[in-house]
């Protein structure tokens, strides 16, 4: 097989701050194939965002790629200087984010914003351009594209600005496309038409995408493979149907269990207790150990990473068939760590 | 306009629904509220404009009874946050009323309003603005026990504190913090005993998890249930999430352009939804099993609400419309299993029956994976 058109390999985030530097993505490592569409979920904090304002070179400082490399079709892009890295944007690479209102100018015309993009990234005539900017508005679906190209985005309503923003992105066809929660300031049947319309635009294309959302519906509708955040970690990946249907991480499994679904008749929801720890105190070992129903000694102490089972790769110790503890041992682990924690509980109360 | 008589809507679907919940604690008849959105006097006189009227809750009866949770759904702009305000009193209706237990609260003086809105309290969408940031978590929660001299003194505020922060899972000493010391979920534990503190009988919950991750939503729609059932409260559940609303609501309304256009008992909504917007609504939900269902396109947007389609408002995206429904603006009427549908197309049975929507389990892997 080819190789894929996007590597990350062990890509750190970081923010350096007066107290020390804070690992925001920690050590991340996937892979985009040609055509494929790429989830990533999280809960808010997990860095699913961050991981695609690195890819596109938009991290905003003081953060930036402490460690690990970003690969372009085989080419290095997370050390390119801003030029360089200006022209791969756009042209190479897409971004579509989550308001369009703010993602396009409000004082230039929809046809001047997409026809500027063009000839930045082609030597297309200022004439020809134009008849491109006709053509993208027609593909993403706006009526009267002839006419409406020459309207300021706050004449275009919310679903058909996110159009406007899909056309942008697209205005070059750039190989890969990164979408930060395309739909979620859009209502529901809008948002329904956004998936629809982003999922043919990139299969006509051959277009990659990485999807960015918190949405577990969007993803199951739309993505290829999905990679689960957590802490800034992936603590699955895998084929979606995979990930959705059988949950391997304890988290992906918790998370898959607290969404209401219809039809599904639940007096209570299953609940992940407690939140996702803050950068500045993230637990020795696996991040999700206070919140894990399957936490054991281990998972106190090392770190995991992601290991291969069955098609998935899965950041848990449950699945390191070497180190596996007995159930017995496991059960142990957890009452030790309850009586741990109930100590410093009293501990704080005497405080 | 819709100019329903609000007793012979009530006589045609009583709150009742199985004998579980008893009688209407909330009743809103020919409720409308309008906002005048004109330009200018002068610039309305110089370019001969007419006046523009918003109307964004357009005539909308419903009851809730006492126990019940009644969940009200619609896209942005539908009007399902007006009505939330109108109840609480945030905004004085246009016309119709509000009655809560028999007293009619609708357009009530500050001061004839005082005595209903410890009864009536509301939490909000985004528990980022709805707490101050200057206030001690304490502090916040006791401001209704002392709006409305609840308690005898401070030490029995603060104990009373104390016990809403354990009522919502939080801790006694949490009430010393500020709200910026809490995330999004615990923000929102706050609000809600904020809301609890006045000892209500009715919570107006407008979006109360939409700002919030899943898995912080499954936990704070878990506490909701709880403390309904723990303290008897009745809810109204203002939601655009279909899946959360299904999950919390023992009745749905749905609304389009100031109007219900729907209502029933939250099962029959979602098994045999009948107005067309009710089953398109639905068909929007992710496929979240992937079952590989097939979807029904529907186009379009929801028009603009200051000139509404004439006729049903829904009839430029629905795909059964005919000249009738252009021209003549449907009336609610009873359907089999409790409803209500405000549908020309319904009622002349030109709209075809049965589910759309095939009942989906929840993924049978999750049950039954590796770590059970």
């Amino acid at each position: 097989m080819a190789d894929p058109l996007l590597q990350v390999r062990n890509l750190v985030v970081e923010f350096p701050t007066r107290r020390g530097t804070l690992t925001a993505v920690d050590n991340i490592s996937f892979d985009i194939a040609e055509g494929e569409v790429l989830g990533v979920v999280g809960e808010s904090g997990a860095g699913k965002s961050l991981t695609g304002a690195a890819i596109i070179g938009l991290l905003e400082p003081p953060g930036q790629v402490g460690a690990g490399e970003i690969l372009l079709e085989g080419r290095r892009i997370d050390n390119l200087p801003y030029e360089q890295m200006r022209r791969i944007r756009g042209k190479q690479i897409g971004a579509i984010f989550q308001d369009p209102l703010t993602s396009l100018n409000p004082l230039y015309s929809v046809g001047r914003q997409l026809t500027e993009t063009i000839m930045t990234h082609t030597d297309m005539t200022p004439t020809k351009a134009r008849e491109r900017a006709i053509e993208l508005l027609t593909e993403v679906g706006i009526p009267a594209p002839a006419r409406r190209v020459d309207q300021y985005p706050h004449q275009f309503s919310g679903g058909m600005r996110q159009r406007v923003v899909i056309a942008l992105a697209l205005a070059v066809n750039p190989r890969l496309v990164v979408a930060d929660e395309p739909t979620t300031a859009l209502d529901v049947s809008i948002q329904a038409q956004i998936i629809a319309l982003l999922k043919k635009l990139c299969r006509d294309h051959g277009t990659a995408v990485m999807l960015v959302t918190h949405d577990m519906g969007v993803i199951a509708e739309t993505a290829d493979r999905v990679a689960v955040m957590y802490a800034g970690r992936i603590a699955e990946i895998g084929p979606v149907r995979e990930v959705i249907k059988n949950a391997k991480h304890p988290y992906t499994h918790g998370l898959m269990g607290s969404i209401p679904a219809v039809g599904h008749d639940a007096e209570r929801l299953e609940q992940i207790p407690g939140s996702m720890p803050r950068l500045t105190d993230i637990p020795q070992g696996c991040a999700f150990n206070p919140r894990c129903p399957q936490a054991h000694g281990r998972c106190f102490r090392d770190r995991p990473e992601p290991l291969p089972v069955e098609d998935s790769r899965v950041a848990c110790w449950l699945y390191d068939e070497a180190n596996a503890l007995s159930y017995e041992d496991a059960k142990r682990a957890v009452a030790a760590k309850e009586q741990v924690s109930e100590a410093q509980l009293e501990e704080q109360a005497n405080v | 306009m819709s100019d329903v008589p609000g007793s012979a809507l009530a006589e045609k679907a009583p709150a009742r629904t199985d004998g579980r919940f008893g009688h209407a604690m909330l009743k809103v008849e020919g409720l409308k509220r309008y906002f005048d959105v004109s330009a200018p006097w002068l610039n309305r006189v110089l370019e001969k404009q007419p006046k523009q009227i918003l109307k964004a809750v357009d005539g909308i009866d419903f009851e809730i009874a006492r126990g019940e949770t009644f969940g009200l759904v619609g896209e942005s702009g539908c009007g399902k946050s007006t009505v939330a305000r109108l109840i609480v009193g945030l905004y004085g209706p246009t016309d119709g009323s509000i009655t809560l237990e028999g007293n009619n609260i609708a357009g009530l003086s500050r001061k004839e309003m005082a005595p209903m809105r410890r009864r009536l309290q509301m939490i909000f969408q985004d528990p980022y603005a709805s707490l101050n940031p200057r206030w001690r978590v304490r502090d916040i929660i006791a401001e209704p026990i002392r709006a409305f001299n609840l308690t005898s003194g401070n030490t029995e505020t603060a104990e009373r504190v104390a016990e809403l922060l354990t009522f919502v899972g939080l801790n006694p000493r949490d009430g010393e913090k500020f709200p910026h010391e809490f995330s999004g979920g615990q923000r929102q534990r706050i609000s809600i005993a904020r809301a609890l503190a006045s000892k209500p009988e009715f919570l107006v919950c407008d979006e109360p998890t939409s700002a919030l991750d899943v898995s912080v939503q499954a936990q704070i729609l878990n506490l909701m249930k709880d403390l309904q059932r723990e303290f008897a409260l009745t809810y109204l559940f203002i939601s655009h999430n279909l899946a959360v609303v299904y999950h919390i609501s023992d009745r749905v309304g749905v609304m389009y352009l100031g109007k219900l256009v729907e209502v029933a008992p939250s099962k029959t909504l979602f098994t045999t939804p009948r107005h067309p917007y009710t089953r398109m609504l639905l068909d929007t939900i992710p496929d979240l099993d992937m079952t590989g269902r097939e979807r029904m396109p529907v186009g379009g947007e929801v028009p603009n609400p200051i000139t509404p389609p004439p006729g049903c408002a829904f009839h430029p995206r629905c795909p059964f419309a005919n000249d009738r429904c252009k021209s003549e603006a449907p009336q609610p009427i009873a359907v089999d299993g409790g409803g209500l549908v405000a549908c020309h197309g319904v009622e002349e049975g030109r709209v075809p029956q049965g589910p759309i929507l095939a009942t989906p389990a929840k993924p049978d892997g999750l049950a039954a994976s590796v770590h059970e």
